[in-house]
């Protein structure tokens, strides 16, 4: 892996999710591990009340000159990760455009609305129909699914990062995850990460060949 | 390395804005930190606690903000550098202190650090603290990016000390919360002495006693302070032009707005159309800086949050001004330019830029745009807040709720501040109908407790979380006690303060150092007021109903605390008291007759309701396997087993 190129300047890369997902903490994860390679990295999150139940979106922009703001303008998102998938579809609506790349989750996390009946949630099928319409590069990863056969549901936003590593945008691979994780977490925990992160890497790659 | 004790300086870390701000308080060689934590300014004492033993700093939870800045002071008139932290709100908490402390002057260097939440995002107001500056007479300082919030924080305690005055250094959501690349400077030695020198005359600075009086001398000392401010900040380093020499359009701007209005220049391709005039010393404005920017061309933006505050001093020194610069026209809030409320963001600068200037710019195409709200409208539903899986009070505001109903008149709930404000919205089951400051549950409750002899007959209740009882709900709770008012006190007990990140209070057993306090045991408190105290544990559901139901029968200041653990709680994360699951056989659906009472109006996020089946079913990713929803299940088909 090149050291640090990055596809535009700025790359604007969303991480979003639903409170509790582990949003945060995979934005910062891959803003760190950008970060070292001498890359300038701004991250723009919410937390506080919004971890009740809400959305959490985080902004990533890397740079090779500057600092951006914390939050990227309308229409300018060069890549999308939801940990949920209706969370992807409300992202294109105000940072989306035709080329951007949308890897999105499965499992759906239903809104209170949705479980009172106020609301309805859309078949995940028709949800992937619907961010086709938008862009052509859509990846959908089971996350949370292959992370409870893992044994711990959590580790879906890791999988969804190595799913990130996949595409190939961004200067970001399993070395660069391992440097992180050691700083960031409890040894024992680092091989679990590890390979959760390689199974979403090989998730993506089989998504994105059978998707042709 | 952390962060926190790199000794290497001009080495580069991803900071937080917070975590900046921590780390020029360390190269100031900060002694004292104190904080009453509130969102976004938490991380700010909660990381410098990481860092007490081995930098030297006693790092405290204060009781509340008021508190917290007279703590931090003592640190000052002992000769110590101090930090106090605390969010917009807080401020006005502190207000009465910090009016006293900028007349009677203070010694080792005294920052407070106050984080706004513009368009409260975590709060439920959207409060503008920047004025306090301007009204108690203290230098403010806005940083405009991570770097200098680091910069900016270290400087803050040199400029406290020539000023001998405490300095305000205002952040924001955007700048406390987002991360950008910091390089590092040198850390200080460890190795202080306090001692607080009274010997001299009252009025002597340096050791005369510390006070007020006489006010008028006090007071134009002060001004003499502030006057040296200004002068200081013409050549502040902090505020900087970057533009052409003559552009059509200057942007004066401070604080994340910086960022946006950089962003928004560039995005239009306007670089060499507009300037930017970055303000890093927001009060006093130094006018010779002002005249100089204001000279360079006829149209000015103001880019700020909240309120328009640099923009109504820019206009006031601009009116003085007129005879040398000309009139001006100004855009900002003031002619809605720039939205009065609100957080802002890029595209909002990027609309107010080419309304002014006339450029041609849309963000997507209309096409695109189009299709994208159509499918978000009806594939993104939206999310409500809602309590966690598990949730305490989920189960508190149900027995609540469900008392109320049964007693029948009309009673209601006073709420306050933490993770149950939300007891006002659908998850809450809508049962508190007030919300206010820190503490104002009791006390308003404590005014309707009065109000029988109008033939008010209403239950009164209040709410209040284990944290905001000692923040500010123990004088509300003396008054409804002392003057007798017909309430009851509900202390919602999940042992810490969790809405912020379970920081120890004074009822838990450690302090911000992670050293064994004494707890204080509220009942114990409320007892000796003279109130009558009862337990209930919130899950049991029937038992919880039962006693609340009696304690609306009688008269008088009555006490319940519903003690149950934080679901987030490190002690209780990630461990399920009960294995839960829907006995598909006895959940009939919609031929039940419960009108899905379950998912329908209990709303836990775990629980959910599986159309294709027609049943309720338990989502094991989400259930935090508290088990009260086997209690509110007429039909008896949610299941709970001890999990093991």
């Amino acid at each position: 892996m090149t050291k640090r190129t990055i596809l535009k300047d700025p790359y604007n890369i969303i991480i979003t999710g639903v409170g509790g997902q582990g949003n945060v903490m995979a934005s910062r994860m891959l803003g760190s591990a950008l970060s070292r390679k001498g890359l300038f990295v701004t991250i723009g999150e919410t937390f506080g009340v919004s971890q009740r139940g809400g959305s959490v979106m985080s902004h990533l922009r890397v740079s090779e000159t500057s600092a951006w703001s914390p939050q990227i303008p309308a229409g300018q998102a060069d890549v999308v990760v939801a940990l949920e998938p209706a969370e992807a579809v409300r992202v294109m609506a105000v940072y989306g455009n035709s080329g951007v790349k949308v890897i999105s989750n499965t499992r759906p996390i239903y809104p209170v609305g949705v479980i009172a009946g106020d609301m309805a949630y859309p078949p995940v099928g028709k949800i992937r129909e619907a961010l086709l319409e938008l862009t052509k590069d859509v990846v959908f990863v089971e996350a949370t699914d292959e992370a409870m056969k893992m044994g711990q549901p959590i580790l879906g936003n890791v999988i969804m990062m190595g799913a990130l590593a996949a595409a190939g945008v961004i200067p970001f691979d399993d070395d660069d995850f391992k440097d992180v994780l050691s700083e960031t977490i409890k040894p024992d925990r680092i091989d679990m990460n590890l390979r959760a992160f390689a199974r979403g890497r090989e998730m993506a790659l089989q998504a994105s060949r059978s998707n042709g | 390395m952390s962060y926190l004790f790199d000794e290497e300086k001009g080495a580069r870390y991803l900071l937080m804005g917070n975590d900046a701000i921590v780390r020029g308080a360390l190269e100031a060689g900060v002694s004292v930190a104190s904080a009453y934590p509130g969102t976004p300014s938490s991380e700010i004492i909660e990381n410098l606690s990481k860092a007490s033993d081995k930098r030297n700093i006693y790092v405290e939870w204060s009781v509340n903000e008021k508190v917290a800045l007279e703590v931090a002071f003592a640190a000052s008139i002992a000769g110590l550098r101090s930090i106090c932290a605390m969010k917009q709100n807080g401020v006005n908490v502190a207000s009465d202190f910090l009016l006293h402390v900028a007349l009677s002057g203070s010694r080792g260097g005294i920052v407070l650090v106050h984080c706004d939440d513009p368009g409260a995002l975590s709060s439920i107001n959207e409060g503008e603290s920047r004025h306090f500056a301007k009204m108690i007479e203290l230098p403010l300082l806005e940083p405009g990016d991570f770097q200098e919030a680091l910069e900016m924080t270290r400087w803050a305690f040199e400029l406290s000390e020539e000023l001998g005055l405490l300095v305000m250094l205002r952040s924001v959501t955007r700048l406390s919360h987002a991360s950008g690349n910091v390089r590092i400077g040198s850390l200080p030695g460890t190795d202080k002495t306090a001692c607080f020198k009274y010997d001299a005359v009252p009025g002597d600075q340096a050791s005369g006693p510390v006070v007020t009086m006489p006010v008028p001398p006090h007071h134009e000392a002060l001004q003499r302070k502030l006057k040296k401010a200004v002068a200081l900040f013409e050549k502040s380093p902090f505020n900087t032009y970057t533009g052409p020499e003559k552009p059509e359009l200057l942007i004066v701007t401070c604080s994340a707005c910086n960022l946006y209005s950089r962003e928004a220049v560039r995005l239009l391709g306007a670089e060499n159309r507009v300037g930017i005039l970055k303000v890093g010393t927001t009060w006093p404005l130094p006018p010779d800086l002002i005249r100089k920017n204001l000279s360079r061309t006829d149209t000015i933006l103001f880019v700020e949050e909240v309120l328009p505050f640099l923009e109504e001093n820019v206009k006031i020194l601009a009116a003085e001004m007129a005879k040398d610069i000309g009139v001006k026209t100004f855009h900002g809030k003031n002619d809605s330019t720039i939205p009065m409320t609100g957080e802002m963001t890029p595209d909002l600068v990027v609309d107010a830029i080419k309304r002014i200037l006339k450029i041609d710019y849309a963000p997507m195409p209309e096409t695109f745009r189009n299709k994208a709200r159509e499918i978000a409208a009806k594939m993104a539903p939206v999310r409500d807040l809602t309590f966690c899986p598990g949730c305490p009070h989920r189960a508190s505001f149900w027995n609540l709720h469900n008392a109320l109903e049964i007693d029948n008149r009309r009673g209601f709930v006073c709420g306050d501040i933490g993770c149950y404000t939300l007891g006002l919205l659908p998850c809450g089951f809508s049962t508190s109908k007030t919300s206010h400051s820190m503490g104002s549950g009791i006390g308003i409750a404590s005014g309707f407790g009065k109000l029988t002899r109008f033939g008010m007959d209403q239950p009164i209740l209040a709410v209040c979380g284990d944290s905001t009882f000692f923040h500010a709900a123990l004088p509300a709770l003396v008054n409804a006690i002392h003057n007798k008012s017909d309430v009851i006190f509900v202390l919602l007990d999940n042992s810490g303060t969790a809405m912020t990140g379970f920081q120890p209070h004074p009822g838990t057993e450690t302090d911000a150092m992670g050293g064994n306090v004494p707890p204080m045991d509220p009942a114990a408190l409320c007892r000796s007021l003279g109130a009558t105290v009862q337990y209930a544990d919130p899950f049991d559901v029937d038992a919880t109903q039962a006693i609340l139901l009696r304690l609306m029968e009688e008269k008088g200041a009555r006490v319940l605390i519903m003690q149950q653990m934080c679901a987030l709680s490190p002690e209780k994360k990630g461990k399920k008291k009960y294995r839960v699951s829907v006995d598909q056989e006895k959940c009939i659906g919609d031929r039940c007759g419960c009108s899905r009472l379950c998912t329908r109006v209990f709303r836990c996020p775990g629980l959910v309701w599986d159309a294709d089946k027609g049943a309720a079913v338990i989502d094991e990713v989400i259930c935090a396997g508290c088990g009260v929803c086997a209690s509110i299940c007429p039909a008896g088909a949610i299941v709970r087993e001890e999990a093991v």
